[in-house]
């Protein structure tokens, strides 16, 4: 049996394992065929789940978590290798199937990649399978010499005894893989790293510059047509009528269907044929009420649960309302947060092929196990005869671990059995039937005693929940919890780092139709604007520096992160003239985070990021070089949102339909980005989302400083920036 | 069955003519490399370079292509030898997800081919691709390195 690498996606010899590269690290990723493990003919002997060792001494470490950009299977390579101290430049990595997984009693265990938890969540089983591996492969040289395993040692792959005899890994795998695994192994001091915790490449990096990288929008294989999709414009409506007949005999096309009552699909021989009949493809929708639903009334419908008297409490400490109302000073302000999509580079897709007796999917997914789910449910088939080939992701941000186009896959070729369909959907069909970054509005109030010193802070959340949408199950008595993100009472999460003596933090959850879902730092993001933003308005209003003011506020591990952006960006310090500084913090996916953005806004008003400093204490630092990038493309993702980030709906459709009416921020707005690390070694927390959050914050209170004007609505564009006069 | 010159070689397809040349080079050449972002010619990930100009190959209908030399991603590297932006590429550690990065390279290889030392300004006016990744650090760090190297 052989399994398949990235280049050899059209061979279909594969059973068990789909290799999406077999880049060895430092050389060449040339796709070839190599022999699996699950085979008992096969040399190449599996150690444990995590390892398996080629008699050529080559290391694949198996990798459940998806890789989309993240460098998720870098760093868990890392921690696998750290343990095994096998040779980094052998090392290789393969995705084993979601419907492996399940046959091996999820041997794997998650699979779900979101919530920054790649490493963060799996780190403690992947390094003792490293670890285990190692004692076999030891044990077995041990046996093998007759000799004592404690007369041994290793390094990279060459086991040594006192004797100075040698051997390799490669040598003694097969031997190895017949022995018991120890039950209990030491793990490293991660002040003993050698692999993990340095700023090493990535392992998937050649084929990303050469186009030989395949994403699941290049899969191919022979007989395979594909399928573009037109879903009701207004997400929640149906599909009253189409006329096929229209169509059918224009070029390529193979056949037309609707699917899930809401869409239209046409199936052709090439996309751009697909695509050209399903533009010219009659169809009549059932909207219903849904097409009287505008940003207007949507936002009304928020607006009035800012007030409203019955709403979920979140985190209450003391008499948040009578503390306010005692207060010397009384400071109100109302935010809002506008939907937001995640524009992934590569649209939707997915390769299905179904029988009578089998369902398969190939495709890039942040889920693989709920994937898996989705193809059996559309394929009506059990788990055991489905299958999810997963493929490199481009882009995920959150929206890949919905299965929603995994199932419209399956529903289109369900109709045509055993024909490999490849769904693909456009840009436009893209950007309207998202799981948005949902909407919400808040209105904060303080109340500073005599001496600035805040003594009341009431947080009024009005608007949508992702939970109540996509896991209802996961409410709890009705609650979302995830509204407060960053706002929690405790928890090794995403925790509320001041110490305010009489709090309230609320939710009046209201939610319009338009579909919510999770978008790469989720409601850390809008409610770092809410809370740091207003946390400068209180400082003014206290007449005091908006550091200082926070600091004294601040729980340890809240304030030394900030004090460490602080002083590394020179807070405090001369800026050149017309530069400003603005702060802003979070806990978030269990790391601390803060950023220090430095602007100018011109006297027409045009604003320059010119800087943003960022420091990080995630516990743990796996790979700090590949933090370093996560957290540069978090300042791209989070400042394209705050520029430029917001779908409106009118008639119940989302308008924004491409690039064009959804502005992205391009290369010459990004700002420097500079990353501190300040790890304290006793936690790990994720690294992926957490500075998202302080992006906007920080560039808004810089703007309030530069300006006098304090922006309080998102997207900047709508904004007159120039200063008042 | 009409005739293109991609990467040197002229190739036979039978797609309608009007067909953009990314959908002709995906597939029906197979040069999956070439990536398709947004249909409309704004985010760059399907630049190739047409008689070396660097073009998003989404608007250009495969009949206007003519005699013209194509080249795509897949063509920059010579007998497994990486071009100097590529090279700089694998260096700076740039691509995250990636999807962008073909489109990205072919970009930057036509920029330092008109302008061997690019200043941050030529740089951001050539390079108008959308990363998602948030990538935009590192390529201009790769860039400047490529025009050093």
């Amino acid at each position: 049996m052989t399994i398949q690498t990235s280049l050899g996606a059209n061979s279909l010899k594969r059973r068990g394992f789909l290799v999406s590269s077999a880049a060895v690290a430092g050389g060449f990723s040339l796709g070839f065929s190599i022999p699996s493990d699950a085979d008992a003919q096969s040399p190449v002997k599996e150690l444990n789940a995590w390892v398996v060792i080629h008699p050529d001494d080559k290391v694949m470490i198996r990798i459940a978590r998806s890789e989309m950009g993240q460098g998720t299977l870098t760093g868990l390579c890392q921690l696998v290798a750290e343990e095994l101290e096998c040779d980094w430049a052998k090392v290789a990595w393969e995705y084993p199937t979601p419907g492996e997984n399940v046959k091996r009693n999820r041997v794997w265990k998650n699979y779900s990649t979101g919530g920054s938890r790649g490493i963060r969540e799996s780190h403690q089983y992947v390094r003792e399978g490293g670890a285990m591996a190692r004692e076999m492969l030891l044990a077995a040289a041990a046996a093998e010499w007759k000799v004592p395993a404690g007369e041994l040692k290793v390094d990279k792959g060459v086991i040594t005894h006192s004797s100075g005899k040698k051997t390799t890994y490669g040598a003694v795998a097969a031997a190895a893989a017949q022995l018991e695994p120890p039950k209990e192994v030491k793990l490293k001091d991660p002040k003993d790293w050698k692999i993990a915790g340095k700023p090493i490449k990535r392992l998937d990096t050649v084929d990303k510059v050469t186009g030989k990288q395949l994403y699941g929008i290049d899969f191919t294989m022979p007989g395979m047509l594909v399928a573009t999709v037109r879903a009701c414009p207004v997400i929640g409506g149906k599909l009253k009528s189409f006329d096929a007949a229209k169509v059918e005999k224009m070029p390529g096309v193979k056949k037309v269907v609707a699917i899930d009552g809401n869409a239209v699909v046409v199936v052709a021989d090439t996309y751009w044929n697909a695509r050209t009949a399903l533009a010219a493809l009659p169809a009549e929708w059932d909207i219903g009420k849904l097409g009287e639903v505008q940003t207007e009334t949507i936002n009304a419908m928020l607006k009035e649960g800012l007030d409203a008297s019955e709403a979920f409490v979140g985190n209450k400490a003391g008499d948040a309302k009578a503390a306010i109302d005692g207060a010397a000073k009384k400071v109100t302000a109302t935010y809002s947060f506008p939907y937001q999509h995640h524009v992934t580079m590569e649209p939707m897709n997915a390769t299905a092929r179904v029988t009578a007796d089998k369902a398969e999917v190939w495709c890039g997914t942040q889920n693989g196990e709920a994937a898996l789910a989705a193809v059996s449910e559309a394929a009506g088939l059990p788990v055991g005869q489905c299958e999810v080939y997963k493929m490199l992701l481009g882009g995920g941000f959150g929206r890949r671990g919905r299965a929603d186009y995994v199932r419209q896959a399956v529903l289109i070729a369900k109709q045509m059995p055993g024909t490999p369909v490849k769904l693909i959907w456009s840009r436009e069909e893209d950007m309207t039937h998202c799981q948005y970054h949902p909407t919400t509005m808040c209105k904060l109030t303080g109340g500073l005693d005599a001496q600035g010193n805040l003594v009341g802070l009431h947080v009024r959340i009005s608007g949508q929940s992702i939970l109540a949408s996509l896991l209802p199950g996961n409410l709890v008595n009705g609650m979302d919890p995830a509204v407060f993100q960053g706002f929690a009472a405790s928890g090794p999460e995403a925790t509320y780092g001041y110490d305010v003596p009489n709090l309230l933090i609320d939710h009046a959850m209201r939610n319009p139709h338009i579909t919510p879902g999770f978008w790469r730092g989720v409601n850390t993001n809008q409610n770092a604007v809410y809370m740091e933003s207003f946390m400068d308005e209180l400082a003014d209003a206290a007449g005091q520096d908006p550091l200082a003011f926070r600091l004294k506020m601040l729980k340890p591990k809240w304030k030394a992160v900030l004090q460490a952006a602080a002083d590394k960006a020179g807070y405090g310090k001369p800026l050149p003239a017309g530069h400003f500084h603005g702060l802003a913090q979070i806990m978030g996916y269990g790391s601390y985070v803060a950023g220090v953005a430095e602007v100018s806004v011109s006297a027409d008003g045009a604003l320059k990021i010119h800087k943003i400093t960022a420091a990080t204490n995630s516990g743990h630092v796996v790979n700090p070089a590949q933090i370093e990038r996560q957290v540069a493309g978090s300042f791209a993702y989070g400042l394209s949102a705050a520029l430029y980030g917001e779908i409106t709906v009118k008639d119940g459709a989302v308008e924004q339909t491409n690039f064009d009416s959804y502005n992205v921020m391009r290369m010459d707005e990004m700002p420097k980005v500079e990353t501190v690390l300040v790890p304290t070694g006793d936690f790990w927390g994720g690294v992926g989302e957490p500075t998202i959050a302080v992006a906007a914050p920080s560039v808004l209170n810089a703007i309030a400083r530069a300006t006098g004007k304090r922006v309080r609505n998102l997207p900047l564009m709508h904004h007159e920036l120039k200063k008042a006069s | 069955m009409a005739v293109i010159n991609v990467n040197g070689k002229a190739l036979n397809h039978n797609a309608d003519p009007r067909t953009p040349l990314l959908w002709v080079l995906r597939e029906q050449l197979g040069l999956t490399g070439t990536k398709y972002g947004c249909g409309i010619a704004q985010c760059g990930a399907c630049t190739v370079h047409i008689d070396g100009v660097a073009t998003r190959s989404c608007q250009v209908p495969v009949n206007s292509v003519g005699a013209k030399k194509v080249v795509t991603v897949e063509g920059l590297a010579t007998d497994g030898k990486l071009n100097k932006i590529q090279a700089a590429w694998v260096a700076s550690d740039v691509p995250q997800c990636g999807y962008c990065q073909s489109g990205m390279v072919m970009a930057a290889t036509a920029l330092l081919a008109a302008k061997p030392n690019p200043t941050d300004a030529d740089i951001d006016a050539a390079m108008t691709n959308v990363c998602r990744c948030g990538t935009y650090v590192q390529v201009r760090e790769a860039i400047l390195a490529a025009a050093k190297a």
